[in-house]
C-alpha cells in the first residue's frame, strides 16, 4: 500500500481496519495528528488530503492508497514555522497543545474553502466568488474542532491575522 | 480523631491564626513584589509553543518502545453483582492476542490508597482492581485483552462473553436518599457551619428568598485521552503518564503493586488537559499488571467511552439557598445546605459551601453538604470542586433578592461585602472585589439593563447579568526545588510539577529569571517527573504559589552557597542572603547594586563547574493566619430566542482580583479558558446517568455537549494586578477561578433577558419555551 505523505513515498502493508489516524501515529510515528475521539467528534485528528481537511480517524489507511496526506509535521517545524503556527504562539491559541495540529491543519484547509468561495451558515451572500475572513466565519467553520482548554479567542485572532490580510491582498489583486 | 487530638489542632489553629506576621511564610512580602519592569507580568509567549504546534510535544501516548503491545479493556454491564461466567476462548484464539487478562489471571494487587486519604495517595476509588468477581459500578472493567496491534486488541475484546449474576445496586438519587445521608468530610473537616441561629434569623427577617437549584453530573473531557505507555525493567516500573500528580502517582503505583517509591518512575512532560481528570483510575495499573503479567509493554489509551465509563467526573448537586435580609439588604441569614452524591469507593463531597463562607457578611450562617452513595463510577475533583457549582446557586440567589427588594444586584453585593472573614474572623490577606464591581460595570455598560422581559431584538430577548467568581488560595505542603547554576551562566530549576496547558514551564521561567538575574534563555524548568524534588500537585490552583515558595527557598540556599564561595576576595564579602539579589547574571547588593559579582566570576575563583541548591517551602501556615481568597466580577450578556429558546452569549466580561499576574497572555487564556468551561455547565453540559441501570448514556463528544468555536464570543478578562502582599510573588493562582461565578451570570442574563428563572443546570432551550 502506497501514500504520498508530507512529500515523501511511503509504503506499508497495514490491516484493513486500520484508520488513516493509526497508520500516521502508530506505524510512521507523526503523533502530530491526535487521537481525542476515534469518532469524528472532535477534530483533533484533522489532516489535509489532497488539500482539503478530514478527520483522519473516520478514514480508512487503505481507502486512501495514492493520496496526498499532509500532516501538521509537514505544514512547518520549530524553527520554520507556518505563519499559522507562529499566529499560534502570538495569540496563545492553545493551552495544553492537544487539539492544535487539527485545529492548524482545519485551519489551513478552511482558508482555501474561503478562496473557493464554499459557502457557510454564517455566509450572507452565497453567490460571492470568495468569502471574507471574518471572525464570524472562522467560528462556523471551525465548530467542528473542539478545543477544551477554551482557546478559541486566540485560535480566532490567530486566523484572522493569517489570513484576513491575504484574502484582502487578493481582493485589491482582482479589483 | 481523638478529643486530645481535636483540641491540639484547635490550639495550633489558633496559635497561627494569633502569630505575629513575620513568624508565618508571606509575613515579609516576597521581593519580587517590588520588580516592576521586569519578566513578572510580560506577555510572554509560551516556551514550549514552537513544539506544540508543529506536533513535536510527545504526550503519554506517543513515546514508541520495542516489542509494545496494545490493552482494550471490556467494562461491566451492571451497577452491581458478580461475574457468574466469563468466557475469553474466543478472544484468546483471535489473531494477534497477547493475553486476556480477568480476575482469574491477574497479579494480586493492593487497592489504591484513594485520594485524600493519606498525603500522596492519587486513587480514584479504592475497590480491588480486577482482583474478585464483584462488580461495584456500571462500566467496571471486568477484562483486559492485549494484542500486537489496536485493531486486534479491541476485535479480541468484542468476542469477551460475561454473564453477570446481579445483585442491588443503588443507581436512584431518591433510593439514595431514603437510605440516609451522611455529612461530608473535606479536607479533614465536616462541611458544616451552624452559627447564630440562621433559620430563626430568616424567619424573622424583612425580605428573603428560600430556593432549589440542581447542577448535573459533568464530565472533564480533557481532548487527550487518558493514556499511558507502561513497562517493567526488572522489579522497576517505568511509566509514561498523562497525570497531574507524578509523584502522587508513582507513591500509589508502588502501593498497589507492593514495592518501595523509588521502584517507580512516572514522567508527565505534556499532559493533554486534565481539569482534575488526569489522576491515578484503574486504567495504570490495568496496563502495568498486563505488561508484568504478558512481559511486553504495554501501551493503553482509553476509548472516549472509556473514559466515562472509568474516570468520574463532577457529581450531582441539589442544593438549597436562603438568604433573609434587612430593609437595607445588609444580610440577618445566609443559608446553603443540600446533598450531593458519592460513591461507597470514594470520598468527594462536592463542597458547594465553599463560596458562602467567605463571599458575604451575615449575621448567621447555616451551611451543610450532606452526601448520599450511589453505585456509580466514582466522582472526583473538577476545575473549581465546590465553586463552580456553589457559586451558582450562591449567586443566583442573591440575584433573585436583588429583584425581590428592587436593588441593583452589584449595589447589593457591595452592601454585605465583609471587613474581615465573615465564618472564621482572620482578616483577609487582600480583597478587591468592590474595585472589581466598579470597574466592571463602567466597562460593561451595566447602566444600561433594563426590567426583565425589556429589551428585544427582533425574535432576540436580550439580557444583562453579574455573579460573583471565588476560588480561595491554596499552597499544599511538600513543595521543594532544586537550583543547579553552571559557571556559563545557565540556571536549571527542577521540581516535579506540571504543565497541562496553565503555562507552567513559562511563568516559572520568567520567575526565576527574575529572581536570579538571568535571561530566560538561560533558564531550564525540568518538570513532569516524580524523581525530581518536591511533591507539587497540579490542583488547587497551587502550582504558582507552591513552584514560587519551593523555588524562593532553594534561592536564598543558592545565594547562601555562592556568598561562601565568593568568600573574602568578593565585593560581596561581608554581605547576608537578604543582602543580596539576583541581576544582570550575578549577585548584587540590594540597595547598592554596583557592589556585584557575576555567577560566573564567582563560581571561577572557587574552581567550581556548577552550584547546586536544594530546598523544601515552609509549611503553608499564612492558609490558617489569613483569610486567602481570589475574586472576580463576573458580566454576561444574553440573547434569547422567543422561537425556540436558544440562549446565545453575546458578551462576557470577568474583572480579576487574583494577586500578580505573572504573565499576561498565559493568564488571560487562563481565565477565558475557566469561562469557557462555564459556558458549558451554562448551558450544554451534562453526564446523562440512566437512573435504572446506572450507566451514563451519553459518553461521548457527540452526545455531551462542550462548547464548540461558534458558542464562544470574544470574551474580555481583565484583572487588577494588585499583588497580595502574603503569597510568593504576590499571586494566588487563576485556573479555576475563572469558570466560578459563570453559570450564575449567565442564568441572571436569561433571566434579565426573559423574565424566566431557571435554577436547573443546564439551561437548554426546553426550560424556556
Amino acid at each position: 500500500m502506497r501514500w504520498t505523505i508530507n512529500g515523501a513515498e511511503v509504503d506499508e502493508t497495514v490491516d484493513v481496519r486500520t484508520s488513516l489516524l493509526d497508520l500516521l501515529r502508530e506505524r510512521l510515528h507523526l503523533f502530530g495528528a491526535k487521537k481525542g475521539c476515534d469518532q469524528g467528534a472532535c477534530g483533533a485528528c484533522t489532516v489535509l488530503v489532497d488539500g482539503r481537511r478530514i478527520n483522519s480517524c473516520l478514514a480508512l489507511a487503505v481507502q486512501y492508497q495514492g493520496r496526498e496526506i499532509v500532516t501538521i509535521e509537514g505544514l512547518g517545524a520549530p524553527g520554520a514555522l507556518h505563519p499559522l503556527q507562529k499566529a499560534f504562539v502570538e495569540h496563545d491559541g492553545f493551552q495544553c497543545g492537544y487539539c492544535t495540529p487539527g485545529q492548524i491543519c482545519s485551519a489551513v484547509a478552511m482558508a482555501s474553502e474561503l478562496r473557493d468561495g464554499a459557502p457557510s451558515y454564517v455566509t450572507e451572500d452565497l453567490t460571492a466568488e470568495t468569502i471574507d475572513v471574518t471572525p464570524e466565519e472562522v467560528r462556523e467553520r471551525m465548530s467542528g474542532n473542539l478545543c477544551r482548554c477554551g482557546a478559541y479567542n486566540g485560535i480566532v485572532d490567530a486566523l484572522t491575522e493569517t489570513y484576513a490580510p491575504a484574502a484582502e491582498a487578493d481582493k485589491r489583486e482582482a479589483a | 480523631m481523638s478529643l486530645v487530638q481535636d483540641t491540639l489542632q484547635a490550639v495550633m489553629k489558633k496559635a497561627i491564626a494569633l502569630a505575629p506576621d513575620g513568624f508565618i511564610p508571606g509575613g515579609h512580602p516576597d521581593p519580587l513584589i517590588h520588580h516592576k519592569h521586569g519578566l513578572i507580568g510580560a506577555p510572554v509567549s509560551r516556551i514550549d509553543g514552537p513544539l506544540k504546534v508543529s506536533g513535536k510535544a510527545a504526550f503519554a501516548a506517543e513515546f514508541p518502545v520495542d516489542g509494545m503491545a496494545y490493552a482494550a479493556l471490556k467494562y461491566s454491564s451492571i451497577p452491581r453483582g458478580r461475574i457468574a461466567e466469563l468466557d475469553t476462548r474466543a478472544a484468546e484464539a483471535a489473531p494477534g492476542v497477547v493475553l486476556v487478562m480477568t480476575h482469574k489471571n491477574a497479579p494480586r494487587l493492593q487497592p489504591m490508597p484513594p485520594f485524600m486519604s493519606q498525603p500522596k495517595a492519587a486513587g480514584g476509588d479504592d475497590v480491588p482492581v480486577m482482583q474478585d468477581d464483584q462488580v461495584h459500578w456500571n462500566g467496571q472493567p471486568v477484562a483486559l485483552v492485549l494484542a500486537e496491534t489496536q485493531e486486534q486488541a479491541d476485535h479480541a475484546r468484542s468476542l469477551i462473553r460475561v454473564a453477570y449474576e446481579a445483585g442491588h445496586g443503588v443507581t436512584a438519587l431518591a433510593e439514595a436518599k431514603a437510605n440516609g445521608s451522611e455529612p461530608g468530610l473535606f479536607q479533614g473537616e465536616p462541611l458544616k457551619l451552624d452559627l447564630n441561629d440562621a433559620e430563626d434569623k430568616l424567619a424573622a427577617a424583612p425580605h428573603k428568598v428560600d430556593v432549589r437549584y440542581t447542577t448535573p453530573r459533568h464530565s472533564h473531557n480533557p481532548i487527550e485521552l487518558h493514556a499511558a505507555t507502561v513497562y517493567w525493567e526488572g522489579d522497576a516500573l517505568r511509566v509514561h503518564d498523562a497525570t497531574q500528580a507524578v509523584d502522587h502517582a508513582a507513591w500509589t503505583l508502588a502501593q498497589v503493586f507492593g514495592l518501595r517509591e523509588e521502584q517507580v518512575h512516572v514522567t508527565s512532560p505534556y499532559v493533554g488537559g486534565g481539569f482534575g481528570s488526569k489522576t491515578l483510575w484503574q486504567h495504570q495499573i490495568l496496563a502495568a499488571a498486563a505488561s508484568r503479567l504478558a512481559g511486553r509493554p504495554v501501551r493503553i489509551m482509553l476509548s472516549r467511552e472509556g473514559v466515562y465509563r472509568i474516570v468520574g467526573g463532577r457529581t450531582i448537586t441539589e442544593q438549597r439557598v436562603a438568604i433573609g435580609a434587612q430593609d437595607d439588604g445588609t444580610f440577618d441569614a445566609l443559608i446553603h445546605t443540600g446533598t450531593v452524591a458519592m460513591t461507597p469507593h470514594n470520598n468527594m463531597p462536592e463542597p458547594f459551601i465553599l463560596p458562602a463562607r467567605s463571599a458575604y457578611a451575615s449575621r448567621s450562617f447555616l451551611l451543610d453538604v450532606e452526601t448520599v452513595k450511589l453505585n456509580m463510577v466514582a466522582n472526583t475533583f473538577m476545575r473549581a470542586p465546590g465553586e463552580s457549582v456553589g457559586t451558582f446557586g450562591l449567586e443566583c440567589a442573591v440575584d433573585e433578592l436583588a429583584h425581590a427588594m428592587n436593588i441593583d444586584p452589584i449595589e447589593l453585593r457591595i452592601r454585605n461585602e465583609p471587613e474581615k472573614d465573615p465564618t472564621t474572623g482572620l482578616p483577609f490577606s487582600s480583597r478587591l472585589i468592590v474595585e472589581a464591581w466598579r470597574r466592571g460595570a463602567e466597562r460593561f455598560g451595566w447602566s444600561k439593563r433594563g426590567a426583565p422581559g425589556a429589551r428585544r431584538e427582533g425574535e432576540w430577548l436580550v439580557g444583562l447579568g453579574c455573579a460573583t467568581a471565588t476560588y480561595p488560595y491554596y499552597r499544599m505542603p511538600g513543595g521543594a526545588a532544586r537550583i543547579t547554576l553552571t559557571r556559563d551562566g545557565r540556571a536549571t530549576i527542577s521540581i516535579s510539577a506540571h504543565e497541562m496547558g496553565m503555562g507552567t514551564s513559562t511563568a516559572q521561567t520568567q520567575v526565576a529569571a527574575e529572581r536570579l538575574g538571568l535571561t530566560m534563555e538561560q533558564v531550564t524548568f525540568a518538570y513532569g517527573d516524580n524523581t525530581l524534588p518536591g511533591v507539587v500537585l497540579a490542583g488547587g490552583s497551587q502550582q504558582t504559589a507552591a513552584i514560587g515558595a519551593a523555588v524562593s527557598a532553594a534561592q536564598r540556599q543558592l545565594f547562601e552557597t555562592l556568598l561562601q564561595l565568593a568568600g573574602n576576595d568578593s565585593p560581596l564579602a561581608g554581605l547576608k542572603p537578604d543582602e543580596v539579589g539576583g541581576s544582570d547574571g550575578g549577585l548584587g547588593k540590594l540597595d547598592e547594586p554596583q557592589i556585584f559579582e557575576s555567577y560566573a566570576s564567582i563560581l571561577q575563583r572557587a574552581q567550581r563547574e556548577s552550584v547546586t541548591a536544594e530546598a523544601e517551602a515552609p509549611p503553608p501556615l499564612e492558609l490558617q493566619h489569613w483569610s486567602m481568597h481570589s475574586h472576580g466580577a463576573m458580566f454576561c450578556e444574553v440573547r434569547v430566542s422567543t422561537v425556540t429558546g436558544e440562549v446565545r452569549v453575546n458578551r462576557f466580561l470577568g474583572v480579576f482580583d487574583c494577586g500578580r499576574i505573572i504573565n499576561a497572555k498565559t493568564a488571560r487564556s487562563q481565565f477565558r479558558g475557566g469561562i469557557v468551561m462555564g459556558l458549558g455547565l451554562a448551558l450544554m453540559e451534562e453526564t446523562q446517568f440512566d437512573e435504572r441501570s446506572g450507566r451514563i448514556m451519553n459518553p461521548s463528544l457527540a452526545e455531551y455537549h462542550v462548547p464548540v468555536h461558534l458558542d464562544v464570543p470574544e470574551i474580555d478578562a481583565i484583572w487588577l494586578d494588585e499583588p497580595d502582599p502574603h503569597t510568593p510573588m504576590g499571586a494566588r493562582g487563576v485556573g479555576e477561578i475563572g469558570i466560578t461565578g459563570v453559570g450564575a451570570a449567565v442564568a441572571n442574563a436569561v433571566f434579565n433577558a426573559t423574565g424566566k428563572r431557571v435554577r436547573d443546570l443546564p439551561i437548554t432551550l426546553d426550560k424556556l419555551l
